[in-house]
């Protein structure tokens, strides 16, 4: 892991609803100056988890560490952080620098350093001139950077930002998590970004925290979650993934789909014939510039093509698999190049390095 | 993998049952404990000028007239003196009555100015909300004039309608409910559902099949509720009953004959019981109806807008608009014309001698109700918006909160005349500690704060309500005290809620005599007090001009306080403007 020190520590919080469970026993250390996005679907507790994290929910058991001091049963007003909401919160009959003075006003600070540092956090959010306009006068994506500037402002030692993208149209989303990237580095805040949107948490995390059901699924940098999920729900949640079923092979470094006996790279160490499931990412089933000689060649028949601009999208059927289809992205050249066409047969590869294999339990099924 | 925490076997989501009983609670801090204590000084306010005033009253029916233990032997008396007990179904007589009465006239209106497109909505709107401006007993009053064995109508026409009794009091509820149910209905058929009105249409149904098939069904929440404030303001209402109901024995009457005629204060609380009694009832009804509405109107339906009808119809429409409105201004028109006539209805020459209030000592009176009002508005609109932003914004101490909140919404089922005589038990009394109120402004402004402390409280609620729960969230993490955002964006976000509430205390204030009835004494008379008693002692036409004074102060409020609601809306337009 990073060589920096943790500066906050998450140690087993549960928290519940009634009798419905939103949290379920979550521990988590995030480093100093580190962006660690929390990822899940809807409902999972991304939120909750946020809260609990500001003092703004009570957890049924757990604490936090913040900086090494135990920040568990603080109010929030006593915690060092700054937040910012999907609906921007923007004090509406507070001009936007009015709003990022706020917090400064609140500790007192000297009017002549207020005024220069509302500005030089205007200047940064590269919105220099908004300072005398109402919330109301601006749009989405400026109120958002007001709403950053203002949780900045009275620089805490801890972001949090629970889907400040979700409202914004896709456009403005994708310049501004650039923004929000940027400044972080430039600020060097230890950042918690909570969204439902994997691209966004692939682009900005340091690392991700791939929540589901109130329970951590995995944590790990976007390329260890992109290329070695640990569940079947990481698979399927973050990126596209074929699904096959299987069974364990007589040696760990062997699997069977229906009739094909396959290599993997992934041991498994289960006994023969244990049901699993194996998983290939689309881009890593190979069509074209084949070695005859690789391992897990099979015999397979294009179905359908679907263009996509630069790739096509080609669902396959194999020889020996009657059970499953599989899904390949090939590039728009090699679809040329081969004159791939729905009815051909063709060579397919599957690299054992890019097969996975889950045991079948540890399915989650939505 | 990666050394991190993971979990690969998701294990099915159940936590010992004892994990859901546990928190880690917050350490209060000062910010906290200060918020408990506000918590606790609200619930220990109204406590102390609600709910024990109230319990005095149940335990004084249970006592004779010298203050002994005396059991049921109250409600066996009043039950078993037919005299007395009449009173009860006269009660219930002229309420249900003047409800069916009020709920009728005022569906077709409020139908009128919502769903048609007939002309001067607007102005037929706001004259239709002319009686809220005139304490209950002037309209009565006017009845006199006009109905009376020597009213103009009974003059003119020969035609006696034997206004004194039930036919007057229904008469004057009636008139005195209309603007608070018409309120309530024009709400209900706005926000009823345009969706459903489009398919009925599109399946080819008549208007009338429509209105009974849709229409009805779709606002039947709204008319429980105008039904229970029509029957709440009759049954509770004191100086329509007083004025023009001759021997017609009420129950609001009743306890003051009691206890002021006869000082027969344990019978005067047993009737008091008798009368919250049906008041509670419909309370709950009511409270149980609105949680259902708020179900009922969901985001996704479509609110209803005006359509036009044929034209016949709309004319027909406009015509019973006009003929109600003409009612009411008549009955306006009269109290004026008694108020400057020298000698109605035989000398109609103008003059201004019904203005020199002799026998209340001049102006004072007006003077003092002035002053009652505006202390009023002052205080009850800073303690119903704080203790409604403690209930609605702060997340401490849910129990505390929920107590206040069920003491805030109580008032509404308490009629005026029983907490004034609640408030002689608890402040007549040498011993209490409260007594140094008795027999100044004080008590009169805090039992009108009480007796109309739910409906702003409700204002608020709402108010507070859509306002961005998260602001308090940002507040403290920008390290500001709860009250500095309450200060800075709170309150300048809800102040044209704040003025109307303070409208509402100020107007009521006016305008109420139920509860002052009991708590006056000699020289803090209110003005509309005064139109009683210049009407007892036989000056109708001082208290007719005591009442037309009354109306345009309410009316010049109404006018200073729209002007504030332009200013602010003026001032706030540059941050609600996209
Ligand atoms: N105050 C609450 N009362 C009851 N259930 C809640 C409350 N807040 C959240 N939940 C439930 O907890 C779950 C997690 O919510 P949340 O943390 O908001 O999810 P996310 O942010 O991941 O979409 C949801 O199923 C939600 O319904
Ligand atoms: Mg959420």
């Amino acid at each position: 892991m990073s060589s920096k020190e943790s500066y906050l520590r998450i140690v087993h919080i549960t928290k519940t609803f009634g009798t419905f469970v939103a949290l379920n026993d979550v521990s988590l250390t995030v480093n100093e100056g580190e962006l660690v996005c929390i990822l899940g679907p809807s409902g999972c507790g991304k939120t909750t988890l946020l809260r609990i994290i500001a003092g703004l929910e009570e957890q049924n058991v757990g604490e936090i560490y913040q900086s090494g001091k135990d920040i568990s049963r603080l109010p929030p007003r006593q915690r060092d952080f700054g937040i910012v909401f999907q609906s921007y919160a923007l004090f509406p009959n507070l001009t936007a620098a009015e709003n990022i003075a706020y917090g400064l006003e609140n500790r007192r600070v000297p009017k002549e350093k207020i005024r220069a540092r509302v500005a030089e956090l205007l200047t940064l959010v590269g919105l220099p001139n908004s300072g005398p306009k109402f919330p109301s006068q601006l749009s989405g994506g400026e109120q958002q950077r007001i709403a950053l500037a203002r949780a900045l402002a009275v620089s805490p030692g801890l972001l949090l930002l629970d889907e400040p993208l979700s409202a914004l149209d896709a456009r403005v989303r994708v310049a501004l998590r650039l923004e929000i990237k940027r400044l972080q580095r430039h600020v060097g805040v230890t950042t918690i970004f909570v969204t439902h949107d994997q691209e966004e948490a692939l682009v900005l995390a340091d690392r991700i925290v791939v929540l589901n059901r109130g329970r951590i699924e995995q944590v790990g940098t976007p390329e260890e979650i992109y290329r070695s999920p640990a569940t079947t729900f990481v698979a399927d949640f973050v990126g596209l993934m074929n699904f096959l079923p299987g069974r364990a092979g007589d040696r760990p470094d062997r699997v069977y789909c229906d009739r094909l006996e396959l290599r993997c790279a992934d041991l498994h160490r289960l006994a023969p014939d244990t049901p699993v499931t194996l998983a290939i990412r689309p881009e890593d089933v190979r069509v074209s510039h084949i070695d005859p000689s690789a391992p897990n060649l099979v015999r397979g028949r294009v179905r359908e093509t679907e263009f996509l601009g630069s790739f096509y999208r080609v669902t396959l059927t194999l020889d020996g698999v009657e059970t499953a289809r599989l899904i390949a992205e090939v590039s728009t050249n090699e679809i040329r190049d081969q004159s791939i066409c729905p009815g051909m047969t063709l060579p397919v590869s599957l690299p054992p390095d890019l097969l996975r294999v889950y045991p079948e339990f540890a399915r989650v099924s939505q | 993998m990666n050394g991190s925490a993971t979990s690969v076997l998701a294990a099915p989501s159940v936590v010992d049952s004892r994990l859901s009983r546990q928190r880690v609670h917050q350490r209060l801090g000062v910010e906290g404990l200060l918020i408990r204590l506000l918590i606790t000084l609200f619930a220990v306010w109204l406590g102390a000028f609600l709910v024990l005033p109230l319990l005095q009253v149940l335990l004084r029916s249970l006592q004779s007239k010298t203050g002994e233990f005396v059991g049921l032997a109250n409600y066996v008396a009043y039950f078993a003196t037919p005299a007395i007990s009449r009173a009860l179904g006269n009660s219930l007589y002229v309420s249900i009555v003047s409800m069916v009465v009020t709920v009728g006239l005022a569906l077709v209106y409020a139908y009128a100015l919502v769903r048609t497109t007939m002309p001067g909505r607007g102005i037929l709107r706001t004259l239709a909300m002319l009686p809220i401006f005139a304490p209950s007993l002037m309209q009565a009053l006017a009845f006199i004039y006009i109905f009376g064995n020597n009213g103009i109508f009974t003059r003119l026409t020969g035609i006696n309608i034997r206004l004194y009794g039930s036919t007057g009091i229904i008469m004057s509820e009636v008139f005195y409910a209309f603007p608070h149910v018409l309120i309530v209905l024009i709400t209900a058929f706005s926000l009823a559902d345009a969706r459903l009105y489009e398919a009925a249409q599109a399946l080819g149904a008549s208007s009338r099949r429509i209105f009974f098939t849709v229409t009805l069904p779709s606002i039947r929440y709204g008319l429980i509720s105008a039904a229970f404030v029509a029957f709440t303001l009759a049954i509770t209402d004191f100086g329509a009953p007083k004025v023009v109901g001759g021997d017609y024995d009420v129950l609001a009457t009743d306890i003051y004959n009691k206890v002021i005629g006869q000082q027969d204060f344990g019978m005067g609380a047993t009737i008091s019981v008798l009368l919250l009694i049906p008041a509670v009832l419909a309370f709950i009804i009511d409270r149980i109806v609105q949680r259902r509405q708020v179900a009922q109107v969901t985001a996704s339906s479509t609110p209803l807008g005006p359509k036009r009808h044929g034209r016949v119809t709309q004319a027909v429409f406009f015509a019973y608009c006009l003929l109600i409105v003409g009612f009411i201004l008549s009955v306006y028109g009269v109290v004026l014309v008694g108020a400057f006539a020298k000698n109605w209805p035989y000398d109609f020459s103008f003059t201004l001698k019904h203005f020199d209030f002799y026998s209340m000592g001049g102006y004072k009176v007006l003077w003092n109700s002035l002053q009652m009002a505006t202390i009023t508005a002052l205080i009850g609109t800073i303690l119903v918006f704080c203790s409604a932003y403690l209930v609605e914004k702060t997340k401490v101490w849910a129990q505390g909160r929920s107590v206040v909140y069920l003491l805030s919404i109580m008032p509404l089922a308490i009629p005026g005349t029983v907490l004034g005589l609640a408030y002689i038990f608890s402040f007549n009394d040498p011993r209490s500690p409260i007594n140094f109120l008795y027999g100044t402004m004080g008590i009169l402004v805090l039992s009108t704060i009480v007796h109309y402390y739910t409906v702003p409280y409700l204002t608020a609620t709402t108010a507070l309500k859509q306002i961005d729960p998260e602001f308090e969230a940002i507040g403290a993490s920008l390290d500001a005290p709860f009250y500095r955002t309450f200060w800075r964006v709170t309150v300048p976000m809800a102040l044209p809620a704040i003025i109307s509430i303070a409208m509402y205390f100020f107007l009521n204030a006016m305008v109420t005599i139920s509860a002052a009835v009991f708590l006056f004494v000699p020289g803090k008379e209110l003005a509309a007090l005064a139109v009683m008693l210049l009407d007892d002692s036989g000056e109708s036409a001082q208290a007719m001009a005591m009442s037309s004074l009354i109306i345009s102060i309410g009316l010049g409020a109404r006018v200073v306080f729209y002007l504030l609601t332009r200013g602010i809306e003026r001032r706030s337009q540059a941050w609600t403007r996209r």
